[in-house]
């Protein structure tokens, strides 16, 4: 089975590299959107899937990401000082918004991050000596290193795709660190996990942050792609939009993102001239999802294994009852 | 001073509206233990549906009316059967998720279905505006008051005088204990469904006018009613009252003497202060946890 989700895992990687380069402009654009959504809700899907945690302000640290980098980058610096920067600030920001929220559990989090990502995008419109207000920052200019740029739309394609490589690389070490194995047991039953010496308070702060520092390295990556950013992309819709495509991918699944990003971000994008309708349809699916399908698509084939053991279970107990009758 | 009672004043008619919203939202929540995110899609829907009647040649009165009776059957018993009861036995979180889809299926189906433009709606109240003693305050902002609070106050005396009442309180209470009792326990659940319905209707015909009616004019109202709930204290259906007049009224004063552009920050700011020192709410009572 690992060797089977070792290959599977391959060959997606190697379709990721290589299908691009048979696409258009737009297609690559798509993928690349994709991608960038792919790192960030990777950042939420650990705060949500693996921590347990309820964030609904995940937009918001993808707008500081993003603005941060731009800002940088108007004032001259390079990007790649931009970058390291994005990440920190918002980890540090996630350590101070969670902290007085993570004093009280799970759905006063939602709230607060909410409320956080109202006074995130008020700040990003009303500032605008910083921000450039609703008119936003033009020309944001694609990065380059070591003599290569990254101005065609292939060329900074595959670095993103590097960017999620790795940062996907480290989230995995991460879980499967001892450290890791803290998070999912807090998730699974925090005062069992309390009562074991798991330090609840420090690991779920960790984990938003660290959440909120992969969704500022998406925003610095998307100001870059789409070369302007604005307060739009940043609202609380989008951050619900955000927790929207973990649940719908599998929270707590390593791979959901993937198809959470796509199912949130490929096919509206794709299918913009009908937007109104899918979102419709998008939010229809969600409630039923919930219905039939809690935790999520990459859960169908767990259930379906766990269908067939039982049924091989209760078959095998019929055939244990049959024979005990003969004897 | 005058600037201050003035804006005093007109805080309280939104604070007031604030309280309807969220009042129906604490008594889902004691009742059934569903948060509802698409509560500001329950105030949308209702404005909708009064346009609708109006537009078939009713007055607004009527149109009110009949609009609750289809906010009850919408709102009320479908959104149970349909959503919370399928739901109810996974736990809080699919709820919401549900509920989150549900605010986006709304809010889509009325902005493809019907119109993307903000729509006008007429005023309940006449235009009047009245000076005393140099405070002028208009009709529309003393009879937002009047209605809202005299809604929450029978919705109170409702709950705390007689036996439905009493009985769906006891639900919420204690669930188990309550149908131990003879209590209807899934008939008290629909009627607190359903008194959120009428709730959400009286919030849409009070606030649309000022808001106009549009697909997302439910999003901010939504947020601002959690807040006043969780504010005002999450267990105690008279906190969502205090909660949402604190938030209304500190709303405005903050968009007059600090900055209109970070109205919408306020109650972000008091709700964070509120959780920092008294995590369940200014009326709330603490609630141990369980294993």
């Amino acid at each position: 089975m690992k060797k089977l989700a070792f290959l599977a895992g391959l060959l997606g990687l190697l379709a990721c590299i290589f299908v691009p380069t048979l696409l258009k402009n737009h297609g690559i654009y798509l993928f690349t959107y994709w991608l960038i959504y792919v790192i960030a809700t990777m950042g939420l899907n650990l705060t949500i899937g693996y921590a347990g945690q309820k964030s609904l302000g995940h937009a918001a640290f993808f707008g500081i990401g993003a603005y941060t980098v731009a800002v940088m980058m108007q004032a001259g610096y390079s990007f790649w000082l931009g970058m390291p920067l994005a990440a920190l600030g918002c980890f540090v920001v996630g350590l101070a918004l969670g902290f007085p929220a993570l004093r009280v559990q799970t759905i006063y989090l939602a709230f607060a991050t909410l409320g956080f990502n109202t006074a995130v995008w008020l700040v990003m419109r009303n500032e605008e000596w910083l921000t450039g207000g609703t008119f936003g920052i033009n020309n944001i200019a694609r990065p380059e290193a070591f003599g290569i740029s990254f101005d065609g739309n292939l060329a900074y394609y595959y670095l993103v795709l590097t960017f999620a490589v790795v940062l996907g690389l480290l989230l995995w070490g991460l879980l499967h660190s001892p450290w890791g194995k803290a998070f999912t047991a807090l998730r699974d039953n925090p005062i069992r996990a309390e009562s074991l010496g798991v330090d609840i308070r420090g690991y779920t702060l960790l984990s938003f942050a660290i959440g909120a520092a992969y969704a500022g390295i998406a925003g610095g990556l998307f100001g870059s792609l789409v070369q302007f950013i604005d307060p739009a992309p940043f609202t609380v819709e989008a951050s619900i939009m955000m927790y929207l495509m973990v649940v719908v991918g599998g929270p707590g699944y390593f791979l959901g993102p993937l198809l959470g990003a796509a199912v949130g971000v490929i096919l509206p994008e794709w299918l913009r001239f009908a937007q109104a309708w899918y979102l419709f349809v998008f939010g229809t699916a969600v409630v039923m999802l919930m219905i039939w399908l809690p935790d999520g698509l990459l859960s169908i084939p767990d259930r379906i294994r766990a269908k067939r053991q039982s049924r091989e279970a209760s078959a095998a107990r019929a055939a244990a009852g049959q024979s005990g009758v003969k004897a | 001073m005058t600037d201050f009672l003035q804006l005093f004043f007109s805080g309280l008619a939104t604070g007031s509206i604030y309280a309807l919203a969220a009042l129906g939202f604490t008594l889902l929540w004691q009742a059934s233990g569903t948060i509802n995110f698409a509560q500001g899609e329950f105030v949308m829907l209702p404005a909708f549906m009064m346009l609708g009647f109006m537009a078939a040649g009713f007055p607004l009165v009527l149109s009110f009316a009949a609009s609750c009776v289809f906010s009850v059957f919408v709102l009320g018993w479908l959104f149970k059967r349909g959503v919370v009861d399928p739901l109810f036995k996974f736990g809080m979180m699919p709820i919401v998720v549900a509920t989150i889809g549900l605010s986006i299926a709304m809010r889509n189906a009325v902005r493809a279905g019907y119109s993307a433009e903000p729509q006008p709606f007429p005023n309940l109240f006449p235009d009047e505006v009245y000076n005393i003693a140099g405070v002028t305050i208009s009709a529309t902002d003393i009879g937002t008051f009047a209605f809202a609070i005299a809604l929450v106050l029978i919705t109170q005396a409702f709950l705390a005088k007689t036996v439905t009442g009493r009985a769906m309180q006891a639900v919420a209470q204690n669930t188990e204990s309550a149908s131990v009792l003879g209590i209807n326990v899934p008939r008290m659940i629909f009627y607190t469904f359903a008194i959120n319905a009428v709730l959400a209707a009286a919030a849409a015909i009070l606030v649309t006018p000022t808001y106009l009616a549009k697909f997302d004019m439910g999003s901010s109202l939504g947020n601002k009613a959690f807040f006043a709930a969780i504010i005002g204290g999450f267990n105690n259906s008279r906190g969502a009252l205090l909660g949402g007049v604190i938030v209304g009224v500190c709303e405005n004063l903050a968009a007059a003497y600090i900055s209109p552009a970070y109205k919408d920050a306020v109650a972000l700011i008091i709700f964070m202060v509120v959780i920092l020192f008294k995590p369940q709410g200014l009326l709330g009572k603490k609630v141990e946890r369980k294993v």
